[in-house]
């Protein structure tokens, strides 16, 4: 009686019941892990702390984008992973774009074949774990390749071996400069772009938005290199006789066959899902949007830039941003074949020698998740740009 | 300048036959150059007979290009492969590819393949060595499982499929009475089978388990616990009550940020650090728990995409016949709201059977890791290829059932709105 009473009359308290209990379980739930942590960390006699992160880390690391050496602090090694995951996602992201892009256009070719061939191609990549599609490029794709000293030579200029793929080195004289000008020329680019919109919003105008932004960005850095004293020179691999048996290209840049496996991997894995999504984004504009945009006299060209492409990417952006989001923390997988992501280096080898579970573990799931997060604003932001503007 | 009159209706008696043949003729040189290594075109300039079968094949395909020919065969061709300049190229590119590669493959999986022996030596030729595969089959299946209990793997596993089976059958009614069987009683069933100690059976400590039929129970009970969990975490994330809104939120956010790996090394060495000391939870478990929870936050939100696209009208009509809570998502809301989204379910699940090979992070090995630990048996050494090829077949076929399978139910399920 009194319970039913309180049930009905009472919607707030009968709101708070389930939430406080809810509550309280979890904070029972984190106080008896943390205690129960705290006591385990004391009997090995380590305290919570990162101090740890100034120490030397004194191991080595095959591969990294700034100096390292073993005398260098956890915290650098830490970096150093974060660096390698960031370039093998953005190799990733590029190569998977545009092969996602290629495969889901034809998809819907007109011609049987090639939509045939795209929708194997899909059905293949996509149905085998990732993690197998590493391991068959990297221990059996991979290691069929030559050894250093009959590798296969593209004009003498860059050498694809077992050891890895041995690519010219760009040296270059003020490159600032030339960096300078590449975002002057982009800043140019936006200026030009929203002129010629303003153009064509207004007086109904059609000005060559693409070929004055590829002019100006070829042409402004070419300036620099004529006026203002930039130059590039490459540096050749060259093949050098380390023992009677033993070659090594010196000189250039050694790609790892690690980040050439990882990079083909997930990008070949990735393109299948973001070629669905394109798919499905061109599809989804109806017909009579491009009926329309004919009967008011738009060509071919304006058709699929003014009309088709703005309506397309509105489907297309949100779920290939889940596909960027998956490529990055895919990249993890790295440490299966040991390259040295932030997984293999810290929560692998930095673990191992300090045995700091927790805070190394946070710290490279908080890791993942700000990438996850930075990815998903940028993106969210881009969405917002490009949804529609209702009245 | 004009060489030759544009194909039309009227010069087809003589255009057709002229471009098949010169079709043909390229097919022709490009599959006896695959398959039999022997150039037809050998007596031209190399780099002309490189290129020959393009051209002659682009010409071809130029003469046959008649709009409207009325002859019925050939609008389908030429709708399909061959419907201006750019597209019959693409598809004599293809169609070369194709011919190509395929000798190479065959070669390398049945010509010049081995089959037969039981050791490394027995492979001789250049293809693959399928004897590897032989060898090892029973511990890609079963792991390091004794092999004189296999059978209680493959009763396990034969009571499934039966049982699975056996419900397509029956009515209705009776259906249910499997489902609950399958839901509540096979999994203890299955697991005291598999791992033993009591009825006599030896018991097998999960270390031993591994290969395939890993696989697959993790992949079951993973299913069988983060679908409940999903469905309640997506329930907690539209919920009326802030606290159960923010702590569901919360929860599956965290899970969706992080990759799977740091989830295991989580429950690998972070996790032991949280219980009392001496306390000791088996790998396989805690496994199965990061696997479970994992999962769950991405089924929630699938589910959560169907609780959304439910038209308002439903939860008011629920209401409006004085359902509690409970009641109307259970009889009305979920059954609708599942039923949109058995794709993005299907996905989950799928990305869930993907994603098991990760579990050689802690040291346990289904199929992959047990192809990892063969192909570095000094005995074995270089079979990487083979390896792999197998393991991703095995996969690509279970993945691609279960993709079709889901296919179908989304059609059969369907229902007007």
């Amino acid at each position: 009686m009194i319970f039913k009473k309180f049930n009905i009359e009472n919607k707030k308290a009968r709101d708070l019941i389930p939430q406080a209990i809810t509550v309280l379980a979890l904070l029972s739930v984190i106080i008896y892990f943390a205690t129960n942590a705290q006591i385990n960390m004391g009997n090995r006699g380590i305290s919570f702390g990162f101090g740890f992160l100034n120490q030397e880390a004194s191991f080595d690391i095959t591969f990294s984008m700034i100096e390292y050496d073993g005398s260098r602090s956890y915290g650098r090694a830490f970096l150093v992973g974060l660096l390698n995951t960031i370039l093998v996602s953005a190799i990733g992201i590029f190569f998977a774009t545009i092969a996602g892009v290629i495969v889901g256009v034809s998809r819907l070719s007109d011609n049987y074949l090639i939509a045939k061939v795209a929708e194997w191609y899909v059905e293949i990549f996509r149905n085998i774990p990732l993690i197998l599609q590493i391991f068959f490029w990297y221990f059996a794709a991979l290691r069929a390749l030559p050894l250093p000293e009959n590798g296969i030579s593209f004009n003498d200029i860059s050498f694809l071996t077992i050891k890895g793929w041995y690519v010219p080195k760009f040296i270059w004289t003020n490159f600032n400069i030339f960096l300078l000008s590449v975002i002057a020329a982009f800043i140019a680019i936006y200026f030009v772009n929203s002129y010629a919109t303003k153009q064509r919003e207004q007086f109904g105008k059609q000005l060559p938005t693409t070929t004055m932004s590829l002019s100006t960005l070829i042409l402004v850095p070419l300036i620099t290199f004529l006026f203002f004293g930039v130059s590039l020179t490459f540096e050749y691999p060259v093949l050098k006789q380390l023992s009677p048996t033993v070659y090594t290209y010196e000189g250039g840049v050694s790609i790892i066959p690690e980040l050439i496996a990882l990079a083909l991997a997930l990008s070949m894995y990735t393109a299948t899902f973001i070629a669905e999504n394109v798919r499905a984004g061109i599809l989804g504009v109806s017909k009579g949007q491009k009926e329309a945009a004919a009967s008011i006299g738009l060509n071919k060209n304006q058709i699929l830039k003014l009309v088709v492409m703005p309506q397309a990417l509105r489907i297309i952006i949100p779920p290939t941003t889940n596909q960027y989001l998956n490529l990055t923390k895919n990249s993890s997988l790295a440490a299966a074949i040991a390259y040295p992501d932030i997984v293999l280096v810290f929560a692998g080898t930095a673990l191992m020698q300090t045995g700091r579970a927790i805070e190394i573990i946070s710290i490279t799931m908080l890791t993942y998740l700000t990438l996850s997060i930075s990815i998903s604003i940028f993106m969210n932001w881009y969405n917002k740009k490009m949804a529609i503007k209702e009245k | 300048m004009k060489l030759i009159a544009k194909p039309s209706k009227e010069n087809i008696k003589t255009y057709v036959p002229i471009g098949l043949s010169l079709v043909f003729l390229s097919f022709f040189d490009v599959f006896t150059n695959a398959f039999f290594n022997y150039n037809l075109m050998a007596f031209l300039p190399s780099q002309l007979s490189y290129f020959l079968p393009l051209l002659l094949g682009f010409f071809g395909f130029y003469l046959i290009r008649i709009e409207f020919s009325g002859v019925r065969s050939l609008d389908l061709l030429n709708k399909n492969i061959n419907s201006n300049n750019f597209n019959a190229f693409l598809t004599l590119l293809t169609v070369f590819i194709i011919i190509k590669s395929i000798p190479p493959l065959l070669n390398w999986f049945i010509f010049e393949a081995n089959f037969v022996g039981d050791s490394k030596d027995d492979c001789t030729g250049n293809g693959a060595c399928w004897v590897f595969i032989k060898v090892w089959f029973n511990r890609f299946m079963y792991g390091l499982y004794p092999d004189a209990e296999q059978w209680r793997i493959n009763t396990a596993f034969l009571i499934l499929f039966a049982v699975v089976g056996i419900s397509f059958f029956v009515k209705e009614k009776l259906k249910k009475y499997f489902i609950l069987f399958l839901i509540f009683v096979y999994p203890f069933l299955g697991i005291e089978l598999i791992s033993g100690g009591n009825f006599g059976l030896k018991y097998v400590e999960t270390a031993a388990w591994g290969g395939l039929s890993l696989t697959f129970i993790i992949s079951a009970f993973a299913i069988l616990f983060c679908f409940p969990i999903g469905v309640f975490l997506a329930l907690g994330r539209r919920s009326s009550l802030p606290a159960i809104r923010y702590i569901s939120i919360g929860f599956i956010e965290l899970w969706r940020g992080v990759p799977l790996i740091t989830v295991l090394f989580m429950s690998a060495v972070m996790f032991p650090m949280f219980l009392p000391d001496g306390t000791f939870i088996d790998k396989l478990i805690r496994v199965l728990i990061a696997i479970t929870l994992f999962e769950a936050a991405y089924m929630a939100e699938v589910v959560r995409g169907g609780l959304q696209a439910l038209p308002k009208g439903q939860y008011e009509a629920a209401r409006s016949l004085g359902m509690g809570y409970w009641k109307m998502n259970l009889l009305i809301i979920l059954p609708q709201a599942l039923k949109l989204v058995i794709p993005g379910i299907a996905n989950t699940l799928l990305a869930l059977v993907k994603d098991t090979p990760l579990i050689f992070v802690v040291g346990l090995m289904e199929l992959a890791g047990m192809i990892g630990l063969a192909k570095t048996n000094p005995k074995w050494l270089g079979m990487a290829m083979e390896g792999y090829v197998f393991a991703g077949l095995v996969f690509w076929i279970i993945c691609y059932a279960m993709s079709r399978y889901s296919q179908n139910l989304e059609k059969k399920l369907s229902t007007e709105r």
